[in-house]
């Protein structure tokens, strides 16, 4: 396993970039530890699989260099770089049976056939292939070819890093839970670097230590789940993260008060004079439904089973509250925002609110 | 997946319908015809039966030019096949060489048949063509119009120059839709240029080579323009294949009998060779 | 009304539909849900006239369709791949139905204009799809859909190659955009997320077979058998096959948990059990609750809620609750089962809780 450093990478597709919108990668300078688990998450073209193939050797980077445990590795080829990556679309060899597929990494790199069934053996056990060890790899379901591609990717013992990009798209939301635990068990035993891009928040917040949120080409914020689901930094991150996202509203900030329309909302803290617009975000599921507070009124309440989530507005803006399965909606609706949940940016960045 | 019938289709096809069976359906129904009577050409016909089959099988002449067919496409499958797939394997997937490259490899299947044979008839002349006279040159004792063997390779090489480019456009095809993860996938596996052929370009082309070797088989046990021109079944009768034989039967000695029945032989085998080979390589698909 | 009556579709000796009968209202929306392969898509085509059922028959407002074509059946569909006309503007592709079936230029302007300005698509009119994001390019295909004015929109896994926080935005506008017509919408998907939020009525599939319909809470709250409950639960429903004997629920091996009054009325015998992942919690949400001793195996944790993967005598059980909660692998810790919400199921797999709550 390796630590990953990137030292002010940037990327272009195009062979002359000249402004900053040339760059599909916008500089990126940070440091993966040596078994830590990373997820890279975002919309579509945000540019993380982008940093991935970089990663793997895929890409060759406009700028910047990569270096695994301090030994540049920038010019190495793909196979020279020792990684592994599991791709969003199942990819075996379909002529070969499975543990012919699971073997093959090995085989390619010399490793006596002793070594190779000891490993293969117990990458077959891992996930659960076992009794098809022997069959082609033709016929199998997705979950079933996803889970060879995941397996040849453990299969090497001596990998830097394992990387993903979306790996479990094409799989069924049931077994979604089962492959998302066994690669964090994986990931305890083992103690593997792993960096694993997804646009799917719960995949990313479940597997990572720490996820690194990334939008048109930069990173964002990177933080543990638990802080970019408390203190996200960009109302991006807000929007992004939790479902759903993160409410925003704008408001005039006065001291210890944040003021909408006509109701005033006590801040935890007074924020330091800003210019700028000035936003108040926090998140559904601070935000309480009750007798008592701002009125609102009810425009549609979603049941999904182990929460209601209600659609209201608040002095003429949308907002989303959370509610227990078993809690109603008063026949006046009236919301308080609990205070730890309450966030000031402007102009989309955090402002911190002193004490 | 079954569509919903739709019966204006059938009037639409109509017209092709009375084409092809004016066209094909009728002269073969006269073949069978002539292939079952004796006729001395003044109209008179009479029964003869299986005679004239049993005639063409039990001679020594029609074994001779079934089994210069046969190995003529033994010997073009074993080298366009390979080659094809090779040439389609060098050939770039981006950039604007793959215009070009396309093109070049489309050239040789757009002119006309006779006018191949024409040209490689004077090209290979043992005293004026281009090859001829190189091959004479080096030290060879090339003369293609004398010896069976030049001959042979001469008809071998002219059908590998023109066909080779269909069995490449192909492959090419076949080659093009394969994913690039699979190559990335392979590369991160350590995979050698060789294992990447065996493991994932040759079972993606499988569909594509079958319909490849079908054609190209069907083609060259039919073959009769090239070589005809070229050669004229000779020296003697080493190059002639069963479509000159049948030529020779039926239009140089008039033998409308044996020649209708020749033809419907002819027509037979290859029936029969390509079910053989169509199910053999549906057969291995399926596994 | 659409009405399906005993429709069954083998495909080369495969079932692919097995004795399906369903009864679709006007302005409608009706999820089917299930697995990949269940036969959502099969039966889709069966309704939109793309295949003919092996047997059984369709029915259209009271007249037998079972046989028309599907150009003359007046159905919409929308499929995963984001398909459009890809040489045509974003308003030709829009306008394509009412142009093929003639309607005069003043109209069509008018109703593209108005599906445009439905799903958000007004300052894309004259880009064509290829040049679209894909959020954009689904929006198109379907605002085709609905200018088509079909009596059946049926909706194929629309959202699912789309990135999340896209189709979070699309399903919360697409029952506004339903409600706004009056035909019977029809939607595939495998998400019970996806279900529960759309609303309407759910029918769980299963191996070409329907093995509920009906309003989604409902389905959801109340599964009349073990299939139903599986299909609809995401995390994964947690399960345990116990033994009653007069008060308490038995295993081999020890097992010995109270059984709740809710349950009490049932006859002693063989049951599963089962509870969906966020009726278990490590606090005791009432008196009655069923206490458990389970070994943590691995926590997930999202910032807003934890799942905890649990191992209790040989089965695997997922814990949903709210907040941050640490545990480490292999600590063995108290969590409870709400009894409220306990599903028991007899050997046949239908439902006996539901019997007994009447």
């Amino acid at each position: 396993m390796a630590r990953i450093d990137l030292d002010h990478i940037r990327h272009s597709y195009l062979a002359n970039p000249r402004s900053e919108q040339d760059y599909a990668l916008k500089e990126v300078h940070h440091t993966f530890d040596d078994g830590g688990a990373y997820a890279l998450l975002g919309p579509s073209g945000c540019g993380k699989t982008t940093l991935l193939n970089i990663i793997s050797g895929l890409i060759h980077p406009s700028e910047g260099r990569l270096l695994f445990n301090d030994r540049d590795v920038t010019e190495l080829s793909t196979q020279q770089r020792n990684i592994a990556q599991v791709f969003q679309f199942p990819v075996i060899y379909d002529t070969m049976t499975v543990y012919d597929n699971l073997a093959f990494p090995l085989r390619n790199r010399g490793v006596p056939e002793a070594d190779v069934d000891r490993k293969v053996k117990e990458i077959l056990d891992m996930t659960g292939l076992s009794d098809r060890a022997g069959k082609r790899a033709r016929g199998l379901t997705a979950d079933q070819k996803q889970k060879i591609s995941l397996g040849r990717g453990l299969v090497r013992s001596d990998v830097n890093a394992i990387l993903f990009d979306e790996p479990l798209t094409v799989i069924d939301p049931h077994m979604k839970w089962v492959l998302r635990s066994q690669l964090k068990q994986l990931h305890h035993r083992f103690g593997y670097t792993m960096v694993y891009v997804t646009h799917d928040q719960t995949e990313a917040l479940t597997f990572a230590n720490q996820v690194v949120v990334m939008y048109e080409g930069e990173i964002v914020q990177i933080g543990t789940p638990a802080d970019l689901f408390a203190r996200p930094k960009h109302t991006f991150v807000g929007y992004f993260i939790g479902s759903p996202g993160m409410n925003v509203m704008p408001v005039a900030v006065e001291g210890r008060t944040a003021r909408i329309g006509a109701q005033t909302i006590a801040l935890p803290g007074a924020p330091a004079a800003q210019a700028g617009s000035m936003e108040l975000g926090i998140r559904p599921e601070f935000v309480k439904v009750g007798k008592e507070g701002m009125p609102v009124s009810v425009r549609r309440v979603e049941d999904i089973g182990r929460q209601k989530i209600v659609r209201a507005s608040l002095e003429g803006r949308e907002i989303a509250a959370i509610l227990g399965e078993d809690e109603e909606v008063p026949a006046e609706p009236k919301v308080v925002f609990a205070p730890e949940g309450i966030n000031l940016y402007a102009s989309s960045w955090r402002v911190e609110m002193g004490a | 997946m079954d569509k919903t019938w739709n019966n204006r289709a059938w009037f639409m096809v109509l017209p092709v319908l009375v084409l092809v069976a004016f066209n094909a359906i009728i002269p073969l129904m006269t073949v069978v015809n002539y292939s079952v009577q004796e006729t001395f050409g003044d109209n008179v016909f009479l029964f003869h039966g299986v005679g004239f089959f049993q005639d063409v099988l039990t001679s020594e002449r029609f074994h001779s030019a079934l089994l210069r067919s046969l190995a003529f496409t033994a010997i073009i499958l074993a080298i366009e096949i390979p080659l094809g797939v090779a040439i389609a394997l060098a050939m770039p997937r981006k950039g604007i060489w793959v215009s070009v490259c396309l093109v070049l490899m489309a050239l040789p299947l757009l002119i006309p048949w006779n006018v191949v044979g024409a040209i490689w008839n004077l090209f290979a002349l043992p005293e004026i063509g281009l090859l001829g006279r190189t091959l004479n040159g080096i030290g060879f004792d090339y003369n293609y119009t004398r010896h069976p063997v030049d001959a042979w390779f001469t008809l071998v090489l002219m059908d590998v120059w023109h066909w080779t480019s269909l069995v490449v456009l192909l492959a090419y095809a076949g080659l093009s839709s394969i994913p690039d993860a699979y190559y990335q996938a392979a590369k991160i596996d350590g995979a050698s240029r060789w294992a990447v052929f065996r493991f994932i370009q040759l079972p993606k082309m499988k569909r594509v080579l079958t319909i490849a070797v079908l054609l190209r088989f069907m083609d060259s046990f039919m073959i009769y323009t090239e070589p005809s021109v070229l050669t004229g079944g000779g020296p003697g009768n080493s190059t002639t294949v069963l479509s000159i034989d049948l030529v020779k039967i039926a239009l140089g000695q008039f033998d409308l009998g044996p020649a209708a029945a020749m033809s419907i032989i002819y027509f037979l085998i290859i029936l029969l060779l390509c079910w053989i080979f169509y199910t053999l390589m549906m057969r291995n698909e399926e596994q | 009304m659409l009405e399906l009556r005993s429709v069954s579709k083998t495909v080369g000796g495969v079932d692919h539909i097995r004795d399906v009968s369903l009864k679709l209202e006007h302005a409608s929306l009706n999820v089917l849900l299930g697995p990949t392969l269940s036969g959502k898509t099969s039966l889709m085509r069966l309704m939109a006239g793309l295949d003919q059922p092996s047997a059984g028959s369709v029915w259209f407002d009271g007249k037998d369709v079972t046989g028309v074509p599907v150009q003359r059946r007046n159905v919409a569909m929308v499929y995963q791949q984001f398909i459009n006309y890809p040489s045509m503007t974003v308003y030709e592709n829009i306008a394509s139905p009412l142009r093929v079936a003639g309607a005069e230029a003043a109209r069509i302007d008018r109703e593209v204009k108005h599906a445009a300005e439905l799903l958000r698509l007004t300052p894309y009119l004259d880009r064509t799809p290829l040049s679209l994001s894909g959020g954009q390019q689904q929006r198109t295909a379907i605002a085709r859909a609905i200018c088509k004015n079909a009596g059946v929109v049926l909706l194929d896994e629309p959202l699912a190659n789309l990135d999340y926080k896209l189709r979070e935005e699309l399903r919360e506008e697409l029952p506004k955009i339903f409600a706004a017509s009056g035909a019977i919408f029809v939607y595939a998907t495998t998400e019970p997320h996806e279900a529960l939020l759309l609303g309407g009525n759910t029918a769980t599939l299963s191996e070409g077979r329907i093995t509920q319909f009906g309003p989604t809470t409902e389905v959801f709250r109340r599964p009349n058998d073990l299939v139903t409950a599986r299909t609809f639960s995401d995390p994964p429903l947690n399960t345990i096959v116990l033994r009653k004997r007069g008060a308490s629920f038995q295993l081999d091996g020890g097992v010995n948990l109270p059984v709740p009054a809710e349950l009490a009325g049932m006859a002693d015998s063989s049951y599963t059990i089962g509870f969906q992942p966020h009726h278990l919690s490590p606090t005791r949400p009432s008196p009655s609750a069923v206490p458990v001793k389970a070994k943590v195996s691995v926590t997930e944790i999202t910032g807003s809620e934890s799942f905890v993967h649990l191992d209790f005598a040989d089965v695997r059980w997922v814990m949903l609750t709210p907040g941050v909660h640490v545990f480490e692998p292999d600590e063995v810790i108290d969590v409870f089962i709400d009894p409220r919400h306990m599903m028991a199921f007899d050997e046949t797999g239908r439902s006996v809780s539901q019997r007994l709550a009447g």
